[in-house]
């Protein structure tokens, strides 16, 4: 997909797969497009090129979003209704039955903890409460894919909890999650499946699932290693690499530390330092984007 | 969404204050109508007269109340759209299973029926007020009163219209604008017909294309005033030169224009 206002280019050359059931990651720093890949994902804003399919429809299918739910980023909505009311405008307009309403209604209000506020107009709600109604208007209709826009923005570290539960709730039910996000350490716990997009294009992606643990970067100093033995660290190793007497080497599980180094210490080369380091998500995500971004 | 947009204008006392500055206006009415009728009383004017005065008095309350209707639709619907979008309050709406012509044509009807109930309320008060005082009916009320929501219509497609593209405060001034245009162009059309200048009269007829709200009025208020007052031309509201039906019309289909407009821009436009 691609999509451009006047000469200025939002997205450029979007391609994505998300899979059903999984809860996918959409990273990337401010402006690169983030918001408006999902607002044309949700038919709310018009691809200049290109087109999505969303469970089995195009994008702006209106039947299709009977099965979609979504809380926009920064959620706002009437003012003067109450969180209860609010839950049932927007069962009603998902095509929720009255009867059904009766049900869902309050057990939503239970999940995201307003059920204290039920009768309060939402003009009294604090950031946080607007977050959470929000995302619990987004459930309302039971849907099999939820796009959730920043959804832990202006939530407390409770809140924060709160909607790390929802989306594994969701994912337990078999729901597919899209989760846009800046909290990387969030990410990196609920995510299965991550991509990077930088100025509107995906330049990288990770798969959580497969590296739950995320790569180990070891700093160690060595004298007398053989050209042998350090091609040799490739069973173990995703890259090496030997400066002066500074190795430095990448692995993908915890598990092979120390065969690491019993290899190393059998080859004969002598260890005066050996430092694992666990590359965070944060880590990942400044080296794709690259450090140029620093202020 | 219409059923969601006549609460919204409940909830939010906005109705109730617009009821509210329309019952000081009739009370206000009335209290002027009951020493007017005393005072002629007392005086030796012939009833036929009398009668004449109050219909014009009558009319000048109609006035009052088409005024205060379109100024009270401008204001409720003008924030509707631009408001929504800006603040992307319309975002959790719009992806829900309806498509946006329902979104939109759901909140003109409960508009629609917002403003029919204060013409209804407002209308109704002056035609009371008129039959209980002084104890005059204008000429087919009913015809006048469905005129003035035609006309209140009319601002309201107008506002919708400019609502999908044009920001809030945008949006008020060139919905003012067009019916200041609409009300300074009858003016001119009177005085045209009055003081037989037919050059006059083209501008006004033009400016009551451009924005056919006024002339809607006028013949509202045609219709009200009775055959002999029209040929007279008493009061200030005789229509020297009353809008034909075919101005009625015309403004019908301007409003029927307005709203494909609103649809097309509002299905087109990102939200």
């Amino acid at each position: 997909m691609r999509k451009t206002f006047g000469d200025k280019v939002a997205v450029r050359n979007l391609s994505l797969t998300v899979r059903r059931g999984e809860i996918f990651g959409f990273l990337g720093p401010n402006g690169a497009g983030k918001s408006t890949s999902i607002k044309m994902l949700l038919g709310l804003a018009r691809p200049t090129g290109g087109e999505a399919i969303v469970l089995g429809a195009p994008c702006d299918d209106v039947e299709v979003r009977r099965k979609i739910g979504f809380l926009p980023e920064d959620f706002r909505f009437y003012t003067w209704l109450t969180a209860a009311e609010l839950l049932r405008l927007h069962g009603r307009l998902a095509g929720v039955s009255p009867q059904q309403l009766r049900q869902r209604v309050p057990e939503l209000l239970d999940l995201v903890g307003l059920t204290p506020h039920r009768e309060k107009r939402l003009r009294d709600f604090s950031k946080g409460m607007l977050q959470r109604i929000g995302l619990a208007q987004a459930l309302i209709h039971e849907p099999e894919l939820i796009f959730l826009d920043e959804p832990t923005s202006g939530l407390d570290p409770m809140g924060r909890r709160l909607v790390r539960d929802v989306i594994r709730a969701q994912r337990d039910r078999g729901v597919t999650v899209f989760l846009n996000s800046h909290l990387l350490s969030e990410v990196e716990i609920t995510c299965d499946q991550v991509v990077f997009i930088k100025q509107g294009e995906v330049v990288g992606s990770h798969d959580l699932r497969a590296h739950p643990e995320g790569e180990i970067r070891v700093t160690a100093r060595v004298h007398n290693l053989s050209r042998e033995s350090l091609a040799g660290l490739s069973a173990w190793t995703t890259s090496a690499d030997l400066r002066g007497d500074t190795l430095t080497l990448v692995t993908r599980a915890n598990a092979a530390l120390p065969e690491i180094l019993r290899h190393l210490v059998a080859s004969g080369a002598d260890i005066f330092e050996f430092t694992p380091q666990r590359v965070s998500l944060e880590d990942l995500f400044l080296k794709i984007m690259g450090e140029d971004r620093g202020l | 969404m219409a059923g969601v947009t006549f609460r919204e204008a409940a909830r939010k006392k906005l109705l109730w204050t617009a009821f509210l500055a329309g019952a000081a206006f009739l009370s206000l009415f009335a209290t002027g109508l009951h020493f007017q009728v005393k005072d002629l009383r007392i005086s030796s004017v012939p009833p036929f007269i009398r009668n004449q005065i109050f219909t014009a008095m009558l009319q000048v309350g109609f006035y009052a109340v088409d005024l205060l209707a379109v100024i009270m639709t401008i204001l409720t619907s003008v924030d509707t759209l631009s408001g929504e979008i800006a603040s992307g309050t319309i975002q959790a709406i719009a992806t829900k299973p309806i498509s946006r012509w329902q979104i939109l044509l759901g909140k003109w009807l409960g508009f629609s029926a917002m403003i029919a109930a204060y013409v209804v309320a407002m209308f109704g008060g002056v035609i009371s007020v008129g039959r209980l005082i002084p104890g005059v009916l204008p000429q087919h009320p009913v015809r006048g009163g469905a005129l003035i929501f035609l006309e209140c219509l009319l601002v309201l497609t107008i506002t919708f219209a400019c609502g999908t593209r044009f920001s809030t405060l945008t949006n008020g001034v060139i919905v003012l604008g067009l019916h200041g245009i609409a009300f300074i162009g009858g003016w001119i059309e009177q005085i045209g017909a009055l003081s037989s200048s037919p050059r006059l009269v083209t501008v006004g007829v033009i400016s009551s294309l451009l924005m056919p709200s006024e002339s809607v009025w006028r013949r509202a208020s045609y219709e009200m005033q009775g055959s002999f007052v029209r040929t007279l031309q008493f009061s200030p509201f005789a229509n020297a030169s009353a809008p034909s039906p075919a101005m009625v019309g015309y403004a019908a289909v301007y409003a029927l224009i307005a709203l494909g407009i609103a649809l097309y821009y509002f299905h087109r436009r990102d939200l």
